[in-house]
């Protein structure tokens, strides 16, 4: 059915259609329309669960690992501070290997406070063993929340998957929204290592090096396995409701000479961008990377790169450039763009193609 | 015909052992026997969640375990939130497993209270317990909230200078359907405590002394007598409250009869030695007024 819908109640409603058992959550801004609109379709009847509300996202992730390893289909939804919070249990979920699916509202960290649009809160859980998507639709947001259940609980991965939105600039705007009726597209969870009376063991106990060592290594073989299951996932959700995902979103980049790289909704802002680009004569394109865990193989060829990071690393750089140039050894013009919901345009985006240096980093809005 | 069970004072303590042999616990462990008495209460259906303490440690190194349920180990604060979790999802699903999160005083009285409320404050159906032995013992003896105001630990080298935490009563400020105080000295007094509480829906607490060889510093034989002298002199009260009425258990309102000395119970261990005549005066102050209010509320005076 086409409707129109936040990007917050487009997760919710995804939540409910994926037939989710348990919801942990704790309010924050601008995640809060979430875990209201769970609380309004359990209290109303619309959807069978249980609805926890904790009193500290510490907590909320907490529950949500107590309820998820007994092999209950689960899910929670945070931002910034909140995330931050509950970083410890975050770093647990995914060692425990429960699939779990959290919404993150991507949000700048404080001081001072903030609320507006920043990637740098899930970046800084990148190393946690969580898988991370990127989106910047409503539909979108839609669309990935309900593959993120059906990649998470694959046996070929067991790791959680953390499905992020930017904060007001998507949480709160209203676009249209195609809903669709799952059917079997995620099948029932199984766990096999799920809690049971009737097996008795140790989950998490004390562990030797030898076996710890292997235990992690498990963890990035599950990492990599992922790559296919996405894959698989994405195919036969394009084949079932007829909307195709890929790792990365391009734009008129078939012939491109520079790309500009982004992740969230400045991506569709470039989009526009690189129209204003295309008629000047510069032959640019947009590549918007959804996939940050796994991190995808980029052919990004012999082509110039503006790298947006709505992120920093102190001491360090932008992580997406960061992360480019790790991956595939290429040098680009780094711009750090959208800090705390800076305002950034298409022209201002067309301006960071124009005005690029290679191999160096800009701050939009300031000198530094 | 009718079921009809006999209570005695003295409970059957069922047979059926879910702690094997070889757990890696102290000589003189009493949090061990106190948990083998939880779990022979509790019964094959449960899962125990246990954050970090003495109890991650004793369970032994993976792939073997030596107990005989299933033991979710979780993080320091999060045992109550893990186990609320837990708890709705087994009720979603239809099962009636008992969850019981096993705790030492550092995961409750500390770090672990702002779930643990939570947990209760939502009405969590599970079954908390804290087994104190004042202290956080897995990291070799450093002062907790429930160190007791003179104990010398890692932390506290002249004395903790500070009272212990009135855990029980921030609990009793929840209003829970069961709560319960005990010590490992009395193991048929636990099994007939958990097995109260389980038969309740909703909240429960459990409160269990757990008196600790190399920490509180006595001869490992002495674990019993210790529990006991700490129940006996009246530092450590047993009591159930259901709802908000409490009924004194029989050691305490035998030691509110006629206590054993304090002194006897401070001397036989090495962590109140060299306490000063108003140090000790001070422990018997607030011990003399915590049995006053309990026995006030006993009676409904208070």
């Amino acid at each position: 059915m086409l409707t129109i819908s936040t990007g917050n109640n487009a997760v919710a409603a995804a939540v409910r259609e994926a037939g989710t058992g348990v919801v942990a959550a704790y309010p924050i801004t601008p995640q809060t329309e979430i875990v209201e609109q769970i609380a309004n379709f359990v209290t109303k009847g619309s959807m069978k669960a249980s609805y926890i509300p904790v009193e500290s996202e510490h907590s909320a992730m907490a529950a949500c690992i107590g309820a998820s390893i007994t092999g209950i289909r689960t899910f929670t939804a945070t931002s910034s501070h909140g995330l931050l919070y509950m970083n410890e249990m975050v770093n647990w979920a995914a060692a425990a290997r429960l699939p779990i699916v959290m919404a993150n509202v991507n949000r700048a960290l404080g001081p001072g406070w903030n609320v507006w649009a920043e990637h740098t809160d899930s970046l800084q859980a990148r190393d946690t063993g969580w898988l991370q998507v990127y989106v910047a639709t409503v539909q979108e947001a839609y669309d990935a929340t309900l593959m993120a259940f059906r990649i998470a609980e694959d046996r070929r991965v067991y790791l959680p998957v953390m499905v992020n939105l930017d904060g007001f600039t998507l949480s709160h705007i209203t676009q249209q929204l195609e809903d669709v009726k799952i059917g079997d597209f995620i099948p029932p969870l199984v766990l096999d290592h799920k809690i049971d009376p009737a097996h008795p063991g140790g989950y998490g106990c004390m562990t030797s090096s030898v076996d710890y060592v292997r235990i992690r290594s498990d963890i990035e073989r599950s990492m990599r396995d992922s790559v296919e299951v996405i894959r698989e996932t994405e195919a036969e959700f394009a084949k079932r409701f007829g909307r195709s995902y890929s790792w990365t979103d391009d734009y008129r980049c078939e012939d491109a000479e520079v790309l500009i790289l982004s992740m969230g909704t400045l991506g569709k802002e470039a989009e526009v961008a690189i129209d204003i680009l295309r008629s000047e004569g510069v032959k640019a394109g947009s590549m918007r990377v959804r996939w940050i865990r796994p991190f995808p193989n980029l052919d990004l060829g012999d082509r110039e790169l503006v790298v947006i990071d709505r992120n920093y690393s102190f001491g360090f750089g932008g992580i997406l450039a960061g992360s480019i140039r790790a991956k595939t050894g290429k040098t680009c013009y780094n711009v750090i763009a959208g800090l705390g919901g800076q305002e950034v345009t298409y022209h201002d985006i067309a301006s960071f193609v124009r005005n690029r240096k290679i191999g160096t980093e800009e701050w939009f809005g300031v000198k530094i | 015909m009718k079921n009809i069970r006999v209570l005695t004072l003295m409970p059957t303590v069922p047979d059926t052992e879910y702690i094997h042999k070889c757990t890696s616990a102290c000589a003189g462990c009493s949090s061990d026997l106190i948990l083998r008495h939880v779990l022979k209460a509790a019964g094959p259906d449960t899962v125990l969640v246990v954050p970090a303490c003495c109890t991650s440690v004793l369970q032994g190194v993976y792939p073997n375990t030596s107990f005989g349920i299933p033991v979710y180990n979780v993080a320091f604060a999060s045992a109550a939130a893990v186990a609320s979790g837990m708890a709705a999802a087994f009720e979603e699903l239809g099962k009636n497993t008992n969850v019981i999160a096993y705790a030492g005083d550092g995961g409750t009285v500390d770090i672990g209270i702002q779930a643990l409320s939570g947990a209760l404050e939502r009405g969590t159906n599970f079954l908390y317990i804290c087994y104190d032995n004042e202290a956080y013992g897995n990291t070799g003896m450093q002062r907790s909230g429930s160190t007791p105001l003179g104990a010398r630990t890692t932390t506290t080298p002249g004395g903790k200078p500070h009272q212990k935490k009135d855990l029980d009563r921030i609990i009793a400020a929840h209003h829970l359907p069961y709560m319960a105080t005990s010590c490992s000295a009395y193991p048929q007094d636990i099994v007939r405590k958990v097995e109260k509480a389980l038969s309740i829906k909703g909240p429960k607490f459990l409160h269990i002394l757990a008196p600790c060889p190399p920490g509180w510093r006595y001869d490992t034989a002495k674990t019993i007598e210790v529990g006991k002298l700490a129940v006996r002199s009246g530092m450590w009260a047993m009591y159930e409250r259901e709802y908000d009425t409490l009924t004194l258990s029989g050691q305490t309102k035998a030691a509110m009869m006629k206590p054993a000395p304090l002194e006897e119970y401070l001397k036989i261990q090495g962590r109140f030695s060299g306490l000063k005549p108003d140090t000790i005066a001070e422990i018997r102050q607030s011990m003399e007024r915590n049995l006053r209010l309990l026995k006030k509320e006993a009676e409904g005076t208070c």
